[in-house]
């Protein structure tokens, strides 16, 4: 049995079935009781499990050393930041709390960072990409998934893993609809999923860019070329298994990311891609991501920083006529 | 706060000392911005103004009698909710408008947005996403005016939200132990989003919390624009005098949901109509004009046209700006000097 929920629903009942089954999860942040977070994500979750979900104060350092604190006593919360760029005051607590507990002293922080990331409205300030960087911390999990059906799976494992997961759900996917299995579906933590398969080009994305990877695949299917696309879901752990073998039947890889191209995730899977399959490939790697800015308020300049589908498809190209630069 | 459950038509403000022709203009300001505010949310919800916005309505005294209270070369720092703020210091309607369209003529070309406005030429060093943040710059500011022996002081705008973050305190405790010239201005507007903030905040007095960090804290209406001028007219005489930084918290409302198009369901209807029977700023100090003579009705309705036709102008400018070039859309990140880099 599956249902036609959006992402965020879908994540309230992978949190809903979870809390049922684990008296230990509780929830705290700003505005979650009532409204379920500034999102709605976890709406209907306050009054469901009464004294398990909690408002807090504009208090982000607090919120996440309070998780870390609790999960080493016995809770398995989730810290819910709202917009993911609210960390950014809480880093102590998560890169130097919440990390290294289980290397220090053995013990696992079982805490869920749950943070609305992604590029949309709301300028600057609200639209930081800071997913490699966590990735780039030893201790952290990281999770973006890009569907309904995968948030709720990934949330599922994520609170059950007894290690702190950095959650990460997309601004624009919030309303996205997709068919979710019912009960116990969990997905596993670094495992990516083929969501189209092809034998030309291999196309790694995850968030919002999956969805434009495909339709960039469906178009070049239409000529012929067949494009395998790959939704990492897990940003940490890397499933360079799934990447590798994929790559070795195509020959050809582009990674695909919507944060700054520089330093990011797309890097290290072509540089990990290099190092085990330089053999197999014909053609160089290719890296979209955004310009190396901030994100402006204004639509054209949003969309003039962030990977379009043109861009995605001249890559595409680009590995099919290496001669061919990208710019 | 002053008790008003025998009160039945608008409160009284203090206006001793000042400059009628000033209080005038105050007035003209304060209609300029709930105007100027009003107009934005049906703007967002037609996706002229991409977003949403934060608007300040019922807050305008707080921004008008603090602002009026400041010399031109002090700075000041906003919110997340900071057209009140912005137009009071002199932002140029057409180009705030502008910039909330995403305009090449708004203030930050368009990249910038609602909680970015910013003039710097007027030390205004704009909103702030993050809550509690423009505190912080406005501490900096401070520091460099002791520093530089320059005569300013720094103003910052926060919320009642912000008093439970970390960095205010760390502001507010290095400026009272550094004597910084620093006005820490809190906007009590009761709720943070939809949390009514008094329901997460320990101890119940946000001026006595700031006591404790030994510095004088003055609670003030928010919604009589002459009282909370006078509290930041000497909180500043105190910081140029070298007597170190000011707590001032300002008792005030926001009349319209916490973002564009909210709901207000986590208040009561009542509540909101008291604020506006009783308290609005604007009637409050139109009320005080008209009784002493420095505004009769003919000039008020002149005011109120005048308020009107800036922000139909605003708007239109806005509309007939382009877009901005997309070719900038990475100019400007960081800019080294040739000199200090090589091998570009
Ligand atoms: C560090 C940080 N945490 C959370 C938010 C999200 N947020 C934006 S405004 C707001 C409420 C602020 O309340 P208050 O300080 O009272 O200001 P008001 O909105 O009432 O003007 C919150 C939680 C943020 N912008 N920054
Ligand atoms: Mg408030």
């Amino acid at each position: 049995m599956s249902t036609r929920i959006t992402l965020s629903q879908a994540f309230q009942q992978g949190v809903r079935e979870e809390m049922e089954r684990d008296d230990a999860i509780f929830v705290l942040g700003t505005d979650m009781v009532e409204r379920g977070g500034h999102f709605a994500q976890l709406r209907g979750i306050g009054s469901e499990f009464p004294g398990r979900v909690r408002d807090a104060p504009i208090s982000e350092a607090a919120m996440v050393a309070a998780g870390v604190g609790a999960a080493l006593n016995g809770l398995r919360p989730i810290v819910d930041l709202n917009f993911i760029d609210f960390a950014l005051g809480a880093m102590d607590e998560i890169v130097n709390q919440a990390a290294k507990a289980r290397f220090m002293w053995g013990r696992g922080v079982p805490m869920v960072i749950r943070g609305t990331a992604g590029i949309a409205f709301y300028a600057a300030q609200h639209n930081n990409s800071l997913e490699a960087g966590f990735a780039h911390t030893p201790g952290l999990l990281v999770v973006m998934p890009s569907t309904p059906a995968d948030t709720k799976g990934l949330i599922k494992s994520a609170l059950r893993c007894d290690d702190p997961v950095v959650f990460l759900m997309h601004k624009s996917l919030t309303g996205l609809r997709g068919e979710v299995p019912e009960g116990e579906h969990v997905v596993p933590l670094g495992e990516a999923a083929i969501r189209r398969a092809g034998d030309d080009v291999t196309v790694v994305a995850y968030g919002a860019l999956v969805a434009r990877a495909e339709r960039v695949a469906e178009r070049l299917a239409t000529e012929g070329v067949a494009v395998e696309v790959i939704d990492l879901r897990t940003l940490f752990p890397l499933d360079l298994a799934t990447i590798e073998a994929s790559v070795r039947r195509t020959g050809r890889l582009v990674v695909a990311s919507e944060a700054p191209r520089h330093g990011g995730i797309g890097g290290e899977i072509a540089a990990a891609i290099q190092e085990s399959s330089f053999f197999y490939l014909d053609a160089p790697i290719q890296r979209v991501g955004a310009l190396h800015t901030p994100i402006s308020h204004s639509p054209p300049l949003i969309a003039a920083a962030i990977p379009s589908e043109e861009q995605l498809e001249r890559a595409i190209r680009a590995t099919l006529t290496p001669q061919e630069a990208v710019a | 706060m002053i008790d008003v459950s025998e009160a039945r038509e608008p409160l009284p403000v203090s206006l001793d000392g000042l400059d009628g022709q000033d209080l005038v203009e105050w007035l003209a300001t304060m209609q300029l911005i709930r105007d100027f505010e009003e107009a934005l949310d049906p703007l967002c919800l037609s996706g002229r103004i991409p977003g949403g916005v934060h608007v300040a309505v019922g807050q305008e005294a707080v921004a008008v009698g603090a602002m009026r209270a400041l010399e031109p070369g002090d700075v000041v720092t906003s919110s997340h909710r900071p057209h009140h703020h912005g137009l009071a210091r002199g932002v140029e309607p057409n180009a705030m408008m502008a910039e909330l369209f995403g305009r090449a003529d708004g203030t930050g070309g368009g990249r910038c947005g609602t909680m970015h406005i910013a003039a710097m030429d007027r030390h205004y060093y704009g909103g702030n996403g993050i809550v509690g943040a423009g505190l912080g710059l406005a501490l900096g500011a401070a520091l460099a005016a002791q520093v530089r022996g320059s005569g300013q002081v720094a103003l910052g705008f926060f919320g009642d939200g912000a008093v439970n973050i970390g960095r205010v305190w760390e502001a507010i405790n290095m400026a009272a132990a550094w004597k910084l010239p620093l006005i820490a201005f809190c906007e009590n507007n009761l709720y943070a989003v939809e949390t009514p903030t008094a329901s997460v905040t320990g101890g119940d007095s946000i001026v006595r919390r700031a006591e404790g960090f030994g510095l004088p804290a003055v609670q003030v209406d928010g919604q009589d624009a002459g009282a909370v001028h006078r509290v930041v007219r000497e909180a500043r005489e105190r910081a140029l005098a070298g007597e170190g930084p000011t707590f001032v918290e300002a008792l005030t409302y926001r009349y319209q949901g916490h973002n564009t198009g909210q709901v207000t369901s986590y208040r009561t209807d009542a509540e909101v109509e008291e604020w506006k029977q009783l308290r609005d700023p604007l009637v409050r100090l139109r009320v005080a004009l008209t009784a002493s003579g420095l505004l009769d009705d003919d000039a008020y309705d002149a005011l109120c046209a005048r308020s009107r036709e800036t922000v139909a102008a605003a708007t239109a400018f806005a509309d007939a700006s382009p877009w901005p070039d997309l070719a900038t859309a990475d100019a400007g990140v960081t800019e080294i000097d040739p000199k200090l880099r090589g091998n570009p």
